[in-house]
């Protein structure tokens, strides 16, 4: 296995795109300093290593850094060849991508609109973020994992937003993985959530509770101040 | 086994233009289909039907959609011939980031220059501009933004030149005075067959971009 002084990742213990690098790194087995970052006071150092987003996660291998969640987990994947999360098949493959792909740019801002919109446009979100949860279930095709009997890229990339979604929906009491509507998405959910590699490296769910909570407040506070 | 190779796109897109120059670039044979965006195909709403969006590939049947997806796997399934990506991970990963940063930037950025006004347009072509700075560092003395050859991250940006045009017309202001070198770049692509012969004529798309702005109201 690869050395751990060779593999840093700068990252933020709230952040679900540092959190998935990790599910990554973690299920390969590779070994990796993790450091941190003050998201309010950016270091030189994250400064350094991404310039362009100034954003975590940042991996750095060999001294050389890598940013982007899912490039970074792609660069891990053909990096680390044991326990492959991307299928051979070009087109199994380029499905795996295309959903990773669905679940951060359709699921995600619906959902974030869902808890911290408000009246209407809550209301057109949570519709919307539903409709998109769906259309996620379909991805699966009736399989355990979207990686088939065990998890996979798409799978590591989109647990989070179970997770999440989850909590923000306690907290603003709205459902969205509902399962009356969306069974397969539900059970998808538990499963990959039990997976070992997953549930023994989340952020401790009590502090992001309140992490969460704080988030929205501030949100829906600049929601009825416009 | 001969394969089957449809695309069906649009074409002043930015995004089939990309799995046109792939597909050229590999010298694959192929089918292709103009959609009508107010009237869909049924096989473009069979073969994409969570977006219901062009382009789309179909290979033997099969879809891919999301053009960089799509570049990708024809890389990954025609690999004898003119590769597009490099073969060393990092590298990889550096080409995928700049095309991700080129989908995230500047499609949205481009659109507010030719769909805005006034103050707003000022403060978009300074957006817009920015960004292409941003890429312009990024090749640095380059021929291209992978180093010697032509590949994902030019694939994923070139296709904008040919709107370049349209932009520069209705936002009345010269990319090539602020991004010389970006200019220079996007014509040494040009003298490519594969790139020339995919992209749109720039006419053609700003007589599309004025229909569009006739129909939204926003002239």
């Amino acid at each position: 296995m690869a050395g751990g002084d060779g593999v840093k990742l700068l990252g933020y213990w709230a952040s679900p795109f540092a959190l998935r690098v990790e599910w990554a790194l973690k299920l390969k087995g590779v070994e990796y300093e993790y450091l941190e970052q003050d998201l309010q006071n950016k270091s030189p150092l994250l400064l350094q290593y991404n310039p362009v987003h100034k954003k975590i996660p940042v991996l750095v291998h060999d001294g050389k850094p890598l940013a982007e969640s899912l490039v970074i987990i792609e660069y891990i994947d053909e990096t680390w060849k044991q326990f492959p999360l991307l299928p051979q098949d070009p087109h199994e493959k380029a499905k795996a991508r295309f959903w990773a792909k669905f679940a951060d740019e359709k699921c995600v801002p619906a959902i974030l609109g869902t808890f911290t919109k408000v009246g209407e446009e809550k209301r057109k979100a949570a519709n919307e973020a539903r409709e998109n949860l769906k259309t996620l279930e379909s991805g699966l095709e009736g399989k355990r994992f979207f990686g088939g009997e065990t998890i996979g890229f798409v799978d590591i990339a989109a647990a989070w937003l179970g997770c999440w979604t989850r909590i923000a929906g306690e907290i603003v009491d709205v459902k969205l993985i509902d399962e009356e509507t969306m069974p397969e998405l539900c059970a998808w959910l538990e499963n990959v959530l039990e997976a070992p590699i997953i549930k023994d490296c989340m952020p401790p769910q009590d502090k992001l509770l309140e992490h969460i909570k704080g988030g929205i407040h501030k949100m829906l506070m600049a929601a009825a101040s416009t | 086994m001969a394969d089957e190779v449809i695309l069906l796109n649009f074409c002043p897109s930015v995004f089939g233009m990309r799995i046109r120059i792939a597909l050229a670039e590999k010298g694959i044979e192929y089918e292709y289909r103009e959609e009508d965006l107010k009237n869909k195909s049924p096989l473009l709403l069979k073969m994409n039907p969570v977006h219901k969006k062009i382009p789309v590939l179909i290979h033997n049947g099969k879809p891919v959609c999301e053009s960089l997806i799509a570049v990708e796997y024809i890389d990954e399934v025609w690999k004898e011939k003119a590769p597009i990506l490099p073969s060393d991970p990092y590298q990889r990963a550096q080409a995928r980031f700049w095309a991700d940063y080129v989908d995230k930037k500047v499609y949205a950025a481009a659109r507010n220059v030719w769909a805005t006004k006034g103050e707003e347009q000022e403060a978009a072509k300074k957006e817009f501009i920015e960004i292409l700075k941003v890429l312009e560092g990024e090749l640095g003395d380059k021929p291209y933004f992978g180093g010697e050859t032509f590949g994902l991250t030019d694939i994923s940006l070139i296709g904008y030149y040919c709107w370049f045009y349209a932009y520069e017309t209705f936002g009345n202001f010269s990319i090539e005075s602020e991004c010389p070198k970006l200019i220079a770049w996007a014509k040494r692509c040009m003298e490519k067959e594969s790139v020339s012969k995919s992209l749109a004529d720039p006419h053609t798309v700003y007589d599309f971009v004025l229909g569009v702005k006739k129909r939204l109201g926003l002239e």
